[in-house]
Protein backbone atom coordinates (compact mmCIF):
# COMPACT_ATOMS: atom_id res chain seq x y z
CA UNK A 1 0.00 0.00 0.00
CA UNK A 2 1.34 3.39 -1.03
CA UNK A 3 0.16 6.37 1.04
CA UNK A 4 0.71 10.09 1.47
CA UNK A 5 0.88 11.20 5.10
CA UNK A 6 0.26 14.78 6.12
CA UNK A 7 1.53 15.06 9.68
CA UNK A 8 1.57 17.94 12.16
CA UNK A 9 5.18 18.70 13.08
CA UNK A 10 5.92 21.03 15.96
CA UNK A 11 9.36 21.31 17.55
CA UNK A 12 8.12 22.15 21.05
CA UNK A 13 5.23 23.72 22.97
CA UNK A 14 6.31 27.25 22.07
CA UNK A 15 7.18 26.64 18.40
CA UNK A 16 4.79 27.27 15.54
CA UNK A 17 3.87 23.97 13.96
CA UNK A 18 2.93 23.03 10.43
CA UNK A 19 1.69 20.12 8.35
CA UNK A 20 4.50 18.20 6.62
CA UNK A 21 3.90 15.71 3.80
CA UNK A 22 5.60 12.29 3.80
CA UNK A 23 5.14 9.70 1.05
CA UNK A 24 5.30 6.12 2.37
CA UNK A 25 5.33 2.77 0.57
CA UNK A 26 5.16 -0.93 1.47
CA UNK A 27 2.44 -0.62 4.08
CA UNK A 28 0.59 -3.87 4.76
CA UNK A 29 -3.14 -3.86 5.49
CA UNK A 30 -2.58 -6.02 8.58
CA UNK A 31 -0.28 -3.45 10.18
CA UNK A 32 -1.68 -1.31 12.94
CA UNK A 33 -1.63 2.45 12.46
CA UNK A 34 1.17 2.78 15.01
CA UNK A 35 3.24 0.14 13.18
CA UNK A 36 2.81 2.24 10.04
CA UNK A 37 4.12 5.22 12.04
CA UNK A 38 7.06 3.06 13.18
CA UNK A 39 7.89 2.32 9.54
CA UNK A 40 7.82 6.03 8.75
CA UNK A 41 10.00 6.86 11.75
CA UNK A 42 12.55 4.17 10.77
CA UNK A 43 12.80 5.79 7.36
CA UNK A 44 13.16 9.25 8.87
CA UNK A 45 15.89 8.09 11.27
CA UNK A 46 17.78 6.37 8.43
CA UNK A 47 17.65 9.64 6.50
CA UNK A 48 18.96 11.49 9.54
CA UNK A 49 15.71 13.33 10.14
CA UNK A 50 13.84 13.84 13.38
CA UNK A 51 11.27 11.04 13.90
CA UNK A 52 7.62 11.96 14.49
CA UNK A 53 6.92 12.05 18.23
CA UNK A 54 3.69 10.35 19.32
CA UNK A 55 2.36 8.77 22.52
CA UNK A 56 2.05 4.99 22.73
CA UNK A 57 2.43 2.33 25.38
CA UNK A 58 0.42 -0.91 25.65
CA UNK A 59 -0.56 -1.12 21.95
CA UNK A 60 -3.58 -3.23 22.87
CA UNK A 61 -6.20 -0.57 23.50
CA UNK A 62 -6.16 -0.40 27.29
CA UNK A 63 -3.65 2.27 28.30
CA UNK A 64 -5.17 5.28 26.54
CA UNK A 65 -1.80 6.63 25.43
CA UNK A 66 -2.19 6.82 21.67
CA UNK A 67 -3.89 10.03 20.75
CA UNK A 68 -3.90 10.80 17.06
CA UNK A 69 -6.55 12.74 15.17
CA UNK A 70 -6.66 10.86 11.88
CA UNK A 71 -8.51 12.16 8.82
CA UNK A 72 -10.61 14.44 10.99
CA UNK A 73 -11.56 11.89 13.65
CA UNK A 74 -10.12 10.84 17.00
CA UNK A 75 -8.41 7.43 16.63
CA UNK A 76 -9.33 7.45 12.93
CA UNK A 77 -12.34 6.26 10.94
CA UNK A 78 -13.04 3.01 12.83
CA UNK A 79 -15.36 2.83 15.84
CA UNK A 80 -14.64 1.52 19.37
CA UNK A 81 -10.90 1.27 18.72
CA UNK A 82 -7.83 3.21 19.78
CA UNK A 83 -5.21 4.23 17.22
CA UNK A 84 -3.08 1.20 18.13
CA UNK A 85 -6.06 -1.06 17.29
CA UNK A 86 -6.73 0.70 13.98
CA UNK A 87 -5.64 -1.44 11.06
CA UNK A 88 -4.22 -0.07 7.82
CA UNK A 89 -6.79 -2.13 5.88
CA UNK A 90 -9.24 0.62 6.82
CA UNK A 91 -7.41 2.74 4.23
CA UNK A 92 -6.96 2.34 0.49
CA UNK A 93 -3.86 2.31 -1.65
CA UNK A 94 -3.09 5.86 -2.76
CA UNK A 95 -4.93 7.51 0.15
CA UNK A 96 -3.78 10.75 1.73
CA UNK A 97 -4.00 10.55 5.52
CA UNK A 98 -4.04 13.64 7.71
CA UNK A 99 -2.60 13.11 11.20
CA UNK A 100 -2.90 15.78 13.89
CA UNK A 101 -2.55 15.97 17.67
CA UNK A 102 -5.59 16.39 19.97
CA UNK A 103 -6.57 20.05 19.80
CA UNK A 104 -7.74 21.63 23.05
CA UNK A 105 -6.60 24.35 25.43
CA UNK A 106 -6.56 21.66 28.14
CA UNK A 107 -4.23 19.47 26.02
CA UNK A 108 -1.30 21.68 24.93
CA UNK A 109 1.05 20.16 22.34
CA UNK A 110 4.39 19.01 23.76
CA UNK A 111 5.92 17.97 20.44
CA UNK A 112 4.49 16.83 17.10
CA UNK A 113 1.56 14.52 17.91
CA UNK A 114 2.23 14.29 21.64
CA UNK A 115 0.01 16.38 23.91
CA UNK A 116 0.10 17.08 27.64
CA UNK A 117 -2.90 15.32 29.20
CA UNK A 118 -1.89 15.96 32.81
CA UNK A 119 -5.06 18.05 33.11
CA UNK A 120 -6.91 14.70 33.31
CA UNK A 121 -4.61 13.64 36.16
CA UNK A 122 -5.37 16.85 38.05
CA UNK A 123 -9.11 16.28 37.58
CA UNK A 124 -8.68 12.78 39.00
CA UNK A 125 -6.64 14.14 41.92
CA UNK A 126 -9.51 16.53 42.68
CA UNK A 127 -11.86 13.68 43.55
CA UNK A 128 -11.61 10.62 41.31
CA UNK A 129 -10.90 8.22 44.18
CA UNK A 130 -12.40 6.72 47.34
CA UNK A 131 -10.57 7.07 50.66
CA UNK A 132 -10.74 3.53 52.04
CA UNK A 133 -8.25 1.86 54.31
CA UNK A 134 -6.39 -0.74 52.26
CA UNK A 135 -3.90 -1.79 54.94
CA UNK A 136 -5.11 -5.34 55.30
CA UNK A 137 -8.52 -4.93 56.90
CA UNK A 138 -10.51 -4.02 53.80
CA UNK A 139 -14.05 -5.39 53.70
CA UNK A 140 -14.65 -8.01 51.04
CA UNK A 141 -16.39 -6.15 48.22
CA UNK A 142 -18.50 -9.23 47.48
CA UNK A 143 -20.03 -8.91 50.95
CA UNK A 144 -21.71 -5.63 49.91
CA UNK A 145 -24.92 -6.25 47.95
CA UNK A 146 -25.05 -4.19 44.75
CA UNK A 147 -27.74 -4.37 42.09
CA UNK A 148 -26.56 -6.07 38.90
CA UNK A 149 -27.54 -3.07 36.73
CA UNK A 150 -25.61 -0.68 38.95
CA UNK A 151 -22.57 -2.95 39.02
CA UNK A 152 -22.67 -3.25 35.21
CA UNK A 153 -23.05 0.51 34.70
CA UNK A 154 -20.25 1.25 37.18
CA UNK A 155 -17.99 -1.21 35.38
CA UNK A 156 -18.87 0.26 31.99
CA UNK A 157 -18.00 3.75 33.29
CA UNK A 158 -14.75 2.42 34.75
CA UNK A 159 -13.62 1.17 31.33
CA UNK A 160 -12.79 4.77 30.39
CA UNK A 161 -9.07 4.78 29.61
CA UNK A 162 -8.71 8.56 29.79
CA UNK A 163 -7.34 8.84 26.26
CA UNK A 164 -9.01 12.22 25.66
CA UNK A 165 -10.76 11.29 22.41
CA UNK A 166 -13.94 12.79 23.87
CA UNK A 167 -12.27 16.17 24.25
CA UNK A 168 -10.59 15.91 20.86
CA UNK A 169 -13.86 15.04 19.08
CA UNK A 170 -16.06 17.57 20.81
CA UNK A 171 -16.49 20.80 18.88
CA UNK A 172 -16.34 22.56 22.28
CA UNK A 173 -13.33 20.59 23.60
CA UNK A 174 -15.49 19.53 26.53
CA UNK A 175 -14.18 16.93 28.98
CA UNK A 176 -17.62 16.06 30.33
CA UNK A 177 -17.63 12.45 29.13
CA UNK A 178 -14.31 11.67 30.82
CA UNK A 179 -15.21 13.43 34.08
CA UNK A 180 -18.70 11.94 34.14
CA UNK A 181 -17.30 8.42 33.67
CA UNK A 182 -14.95 8.96 36.61
CA UNK A 183 -17.77 10.37 38.74
CA UNK A 184 -20.23 7.64 37.68
CA UNK A 185 -18.02 4.68 38.48
CA UNK A 186 -18.20 5.70 42.16
CA UNK A 187 -21.64 7.34 42.18
CA UNK A 188 -23.23 3.99 41.35
CA UNK A 189 -21.51 2.09 44.16
CA UNK A 190 -22.04 2.25 47.95
CA UNK A 191 -18.31 2.80 48.48
CA UNK A 192 -18.52 6.04 46.53
CA UNK A 193 -21.30 7.63 48.53
CA UNK A 194 -19.24 8.98 51.43
CA UNK A 195 -17.33 11.48 49.27
CA UNK A 196 -19.97 11.89 46.56
CA UNK A 197 -20.74 15.56 47.22
CA UNK A 198 -17.13 16.77 47.32
CA UNK A 199 -16.13 14.49 44.45
CA UNK A 200 -18.45 15.90 41.81
CA UNK A 201 -18.06 19.53 42.91
CA UNK A 202 -14.27 19.36 43.03
CA UNK A 203 -13.84 17.42 39.78
CA UNK A 204 -16.13 19.77 37.83
CA UNK A 205 -14.36 22.80 39.34
CA UNK A 206 -10.98 21.39 38.28
CA UNK A 207 -12.34 20.56 34.81
CA UNK A 208 -13.41 24.19 34.37
CA UNK A 209 -10.06 25.49 35.64
CA UNK A 210 -8.23 23.36 33.07
CA UNK A 211 -9.86 25.34 30.25
CA UNK A 212 -12.10 22.68 28.74
CA UNK A 213 -15.27 23.84 26.97
CA UNK A 214 -18.91 23.31 27.85
CA UNK A 215 -21.03 20.30 26.93
CA UNK A 216 -23.76 21.09 24.39
CA UNK A 217 -24.86 17.46 24.04
CA UNK A 218 -23.74 16.97 20.44
CA UNK A 219 -22.93 13.35 21.31
CA UNK A 220 -19.69 13.30 19.29
CA UNK A 221 -17.75 12.15 22.37
CA UNK A 222 -19.86 9.00 22.75
CA UNK A 223 -19.52 8.13 19.05
CA UNK A 224 -15.74 8.60 18.98
CA UNK A 225 -15.00 7.06 22.39
CA UNK A 226 -12.93 3.87 21.90
CA UNK A 227 -14.60 2.35 24.96
CA UNK A 228 -18.17 3.34 24.12
CA UNK A 229 -18.66 5.39 27.29
CA UNK A 230 -22.32 6.41 27.29
CA UNK A 231 -23.85 9.89 27.45
CA UNK A 232 -25.93 8.51 30.35
CA UNK A 233 -22.87 9.20 32.49
CA UNK A 234 -23.04 12.92 31.68
CA UNK A 235 -26.72 13.02 32.68
CA UNK A 236 -25.83 11.16 35.89
CA UNK A 237 -23.04 13.61 36.66
CA UNK A 238 -25.42 16.52 36.03
CA UNK A 239 -27.82 14.98 38.58
CA UNK A 240 -24.98 14.42 41.04
CA UNK A 241 -23.77 18.00 40.52
CA UNK A 242 -27.24 19.45 41.05
CA UNK A 243 -27.76 17.40 44.23
CA UNK A 244 -24.28 18.28 45.52
CA UNK A 245 -24.81 21.99 44.80
CA UNK A 246 -28.05 21.98 46.77
CA UNK A 247 -26.32 20.23 49.68
CA UNK A 248 -23.49 22.75 49.48
CA UNK B 1 -29.47 27.15 29.03
CA UNK B 2 -31.56 24.01 29.49
CA UNK B 3 -33.93 25.48 32.07
CA UNK B 4 -34.45 28.74 30.16
CA UNK B 5 -34.86 26.70 26.97
CA UNK B 6 -37.55 24.51 28.55
CA UNK B 7 -39.28 27.63 29.83
CA UNK B 8 -39.27 29.08 26.31
CA UNK B 9 -40.66 25.81 24.94
CA UNK B 10 -43.62 26.13 27.31
CA UNK B 11 -44.10 29.75 26.26
CA UNK B 12 -43.89 28.83 22.57
CA UNK B 13 -46.59 26.19 23.07
CA UNK B 14 -49.05 28.63 24.64
CA UNK B 15 -48.19 31.25 21.98
CA UNK B 16 -48.94 28.68 19.28
CA UNK B 17 -52.26 27.67 20.82
CA UNK B 18 -53.38 31.31 20.98
CA UNK B 19 -52.20 31.97 17.40
CA UNK B 20 -53.95 28.84 16.15
CA UNK B 21 -57.21 30.16 17.57
CA UNK B 22 -56.96 33.02 15.04
CA UNK B 23 -57.43 30.45 12.27
CA UNK B 24 -60.27 28.63 13.99
CA UNK B 25 -62.22 31.44 15.64
CA UNK B 26 -61.41 35.19 15.39
CA UNK B 27 -63.64 35.81 18.43
CA UNK B 28 -61.67 33.38 20.58
CA UNK B 29 -58.39 34.89 19.36
CA UNK B 30 -59.61 38.40 20.26
CA UNK B 31 -60.82 37.23 23.64
CA UNK B 32 -57.56 35.43 24.54
CA UNK B 33 -55.41 38.27 23.18
CA UNK B 34 -57.41 40.82 25.13
CA UNK B 35 -56.91 38.75 28.28
CA UNK B 36 -53.15 38.38 27.68
CA UNK B 37 -52.82 42.06 26.80
CA UNK B 38 -54.73 43.46 29.75
CA UNK B 39 -54.38 40.99 32.62
CA UNK B 40 -52.11 42.54 35.23
CA UNK B 41 -50.53 39.23 36.23
CA UNK B 42 -49.63 38.44 32.60
CA UNK B 43 -48.44 41.98 31.82
CA UNK B 44 -46.49 42.81 34.95
CA UNK B 45 -45.40 39.41 36.32
CA UNK B 46 -45.21 36.84 33.50
CA UNK B 47 -44.09 39.23 30.75
CA UNK B 48 -40.98 40.45 32.63
CA UNK B 49 -40.11 36.80 33.45
CA UNK B 50 -40.47 35.93 29.76
CA UNK B 51 -38.29 38.85 28.67
CA UNK B 52 -35.69 37.85 31.25
CA UNK B 53 -35.87 34.23 30.01
CA UNK B 54 -35.33 35.28 26.40
CA UNK B 55 -32.40 37.56 27.24
CA UNK B 56 -30.85 35.03 29.60
CA UNK B 57 -31.10 32.28 26.97
CA UNK B 58 -29.43 34.16 24.13
CA UNK B 59 -26.81 35.92 26.27
CA UNK B 60 -25.81 32.61 27.87
CA UNK B 61 -25.78 31.00 24.42
CA UNK B 62 -23.33 33.60 23.14
CA UNK B 63 -21.19 33.37 26.30
CA UNK B 64 -21.02 29.57 25.99
CA UNK B 65 -20.09 29.83 22.31
CA UNK B 66 -17.24 32.24 23.12
CA UNK B 67 -15.99 30.02 25.97
CA UNK B 68 -16.14 26.97 23.72
CA UNK B 69 -14.18 28.68 20.94
CA UNK B 70 -11.55 29.67 23.51
CA UNK B 71 -11.29 26.03 24.59
CA UNK B 72 -9.78 25.17 21.17
CA UNK B 73 -7.25 27.91 20.39
CA UNK B 74 -5.79 26.01 17.41
CA UNK B 75 -8.27 24.44 15.00
CA UNK B 76 -7.85 21.13 13.25
CA UNK B 77 -6.72 21.14 9.63
CA UNK B 78 -9.33 18.42 9.06
CA UNK B 79 -12.33 18.01 11.38
CA UNK B 80 -15.14 15.63 10.43
CA UNK B 81 -17.71 16.98 12.84
CA UNK B 82 -20.52 15.50 10.79
CA UNK B 83 -19.19 11.96 11.23
CA UNK B 84 -20.07 11.93 14.91
CA UNK B 85 -22.68 14.61 15.55
CA UNK B 86 -25.68 15.93 13.59
CA UNK B 87 -25.61 19.37 11.93
CA UNK B 88 -28.33 20.74 14.20
CA UNK B 89 -26.33 20.02 17.36
CA UNK B 90 -23.16 21.60 15.97
CA UNK B 91 -24.77 24.79 14.69
CA UNK B 92 -27.03 25.93 17.52
CA UNK B 93 -25.33 29.33 17.48
CA UNK B 94 -26.24 29.86 13.79
CA UNK B 95 -29.87 28.75 14.14
CA UNK B 96 -30.09 30.63 17.45
CA UNK B 97 -28.80 33.90 15.95
CA UNK B 98 -31.31 33.65 13.09
CA UNK B 99 -34.11 33.12 15.62
CA UNK B 100 -32.75 36.10 17.58
CA UNK B 101 -32.86 38.26 14.42
CA UNK B 102 -36.41 37.05 13.87
CA UNK B 103 -37.29 38.08 17.44
CA UNK B 104 -36.10 41.59 16.56
CA UNK B 105 -38.52 41.64 13.60
CA UNK B 106 -41.27 40.12 15.72
CA UNK B 107 -40.82 42.74 18.47
CA UNK B 108 -40.85 45.48 15.81
CA UNK B 109 -44.01 44.04 14.30
CA UNK B 110 -46.07 43.25 17.38
CA UNK B 111 -44.55 43.84 20.79
CA UNK B 112 -43.27 47.43 20.43
CA UNK B 113 -46.49 48.74 18.76
CA UNK B 114 -48.47 46.97 21.49
CA UNK B 115 -46.40 48.56 24.26
CA UNK B 116 -46.67 51.99 22.59
CA UNK B 117 -50.43 51.51 22.15
CA UNK B 118 -50.99 50.64 25.80
CA UNK B 119 -48.30 52.33 27.85
CA UNK B 120 -47.17 55.37 25.79
CA UNK B 121 -50.26 56.53 23.94
CA UNK B 122 -52.66 55.07 26.53
CA UNK B 123 -55.04 54.40 23.61
CA UNK B 124 -58.52 53.19 24.53
CA UNK B 125 -58.72 49.39 24.58
CA UNK B 126 -60.77 47.76 21.82
CA UNK B 127 -61.13 44.03 22.60
CA UNK B 128 -61.87 43.27 18.92
CA UNK B 129 -58.77 44.90 17.39
CA UNK B 130 -56.31 41.98 17.76
CA UNK B 131 -57.54 39.75 14.94
CA UNK B 132 -57.54 42.49 12.29
CA UNK B 133 -54.12 43.78 13.40
CA UNK B 134 -52.63 40.29 13.23
CA UNK B 135 -54.09 39.43 9.84
CA UNK B 136 -52.90 42.72 8.30
CA UNK B 137 -49.35 42.05 9.47
CA UNK B 138 -49.22 39.06 7.16
CA UNK B 139 -50.30 40.98 4.07
CA UNK B 140 -46.72 41.38 2.87
CA UNK B 141 -45.35 38.25 1.14
CA UNK B 142 -41.82 39.31 2.14
CA UNK B 143 -42.78 39.29 5.82
CA UNK B 144 -44.46 35.90 5.46
CA UNK B 145 -41.33 34.55 3.73
CA UNK B 146 -39.11 35.93 6.51
CA UNK B 147 -41.35 34.35 9.12
CA UNK B 148 -41.30 31.02 7.27
CA UNK B 149 -37.50 30.99 6.94
CA UNK B 150 -37.10 31.91 10.60
CA UNK B 151 -39.43 29.13 11.71
CA UNK B 152 -37.50 26.57 9.65
CA UNK B 153 -34.37 27.67 11.54
CA UNK B 154 -36.34 27.55 14.81
CA UNK B 155 -37.32 23.97 13.99
CA UNK B 156 -33.65 23.07 13.48
CA UNK B 157 -32.78 24.81 16.77
CA UNK B 158 -35.50 22.92 18.64
CA UNK B 159 -34.66 19.62 16.93
CA UNK B 160 -31.50 19.49 19.04
CA UNK B 161 -32.28 21.93 21.83
CA UNK B 162 -35.52 20.48 23.20
CA UNK B 163 -34.17 16.93 23.61
CA UNK B 164 -30.77 18.22 24.73
CA UNK B 165 -32.27 20.20 27.61
CA UNK B 166 -33.47 16.98 29.26
CA UNK B 167 -29.96 15.50 29.06
CA UNK B 168 -28.58 18.70 30.64
CA UNK B 169 -30.91 18.50 33.61
CA UNK B 170 -29.90 14.89 34.11
CA UNK B 171 -32.88 13.10 32.56
CA UNK B 172 -31.51 10.13 30.64
CA UNK B 173 -33.21 6.81 31.33
CA UNK B 174 -35.49 4.16 29.79
CA UNK B 175 -38.07 6.83 28.92
CA UNK B 176 -35.55 9.01 27.05
CA UNK B 177 -36.07 7.36 23.67
CA UNK B 178 -39.82 8.01 23.74
CA UNK B 179 -39.26 11.52 25.06
CA UNK B 180 -36.76 12.21 22.29
CA UNK B 181 -39.35 11.10 19.73
CA UNK B 182 -41.88 13.50 21.24
CA UNK B 183 -39.41 16.41 21.27
CA UNK B 184 -38.54 15.84 17.59
CA UNK B 185 -42.22 15.73 16.66
CA UNK B 186 -42.87 18.90 18.66
CA UNK B 187 -39.80 20.60 17.16
CA UNK B 188 -41.27 20.17 13.68
CA UNK B 189 -45.00 20.48 14.40
CA UNK B 190 -44.96 23.81 16.26
CA UNK B 191 -42.83 25.78 13.74
CA UNK B 192 -44.75 24.25 10.81
CA UNK B 193 -47.94 25.29 12.58
CA UNK B 194 -46.68 28.87 12.94
CA UNK B 195 -45.79 28.92 9.22
CA UNK B 196 -49.27 27.62 8.38
CA UNK B 197 -50.89 30.40 10.43
CA UNK B 198 -48.80 33.10 8.68
CA UNK B 199 -49.54 31.68 5.21
CA UNK B 200 -53.25 31.22 6.05
CA UNK B 201 -53.66 34.87 7.05
CA UNK B 202 -51.66 36.00 4.01
CA UNK B 203 -54.20 34.35 1.71
CA UNK B 204 -57.23 35.34 3.81
CA UNK B 205 -56.73 39.08 4.09
CA UNK B 206 -59.54 41.23 5.51
CA UNK B 207 -60.81 44.11 3.36
CA UNK B 208 -59.07 47.40 4.29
Amino acid sequence: MKLTLKIWRQQNAQAKGQMVTYPIDGIDGDMSFLEMMDVLNNELIQKGEDPVVFDHDCREGICGSCSMFINGEAHGPDRLVTTCQLHMRKFNDGDTITIEPWRAAGFPVIKDLMVDRSSFDRIQHAGGFISINTSGNTQDANAIPIEKEDADDAFAAATCIGCGACVASCKNSSAMLFVSAKVSQFALLPQGQVEATDRVLNMVKQMDEEGFGNCTNTGACEVECPKGISLENIARMNREYLAASLKG
Amino acid sequence: MALSGLFLVVFLTQHFVINLSSVISPETFNSWSHFMGTNALVQFALQPVLIFGVFFHFIMGIVLELQNRKARPVNYVQFKGGAAAPWTSRNMIITGLVVLAFLGLHFYDFWIPEMVHKYVEFAPEDPTRYYAETVHKFESPVRVALYAISFVLLALHLWHGFASSFQSVGFNNKYSKALKGFTKLWAVAIPVGFIFIAVYHHFNQLPH
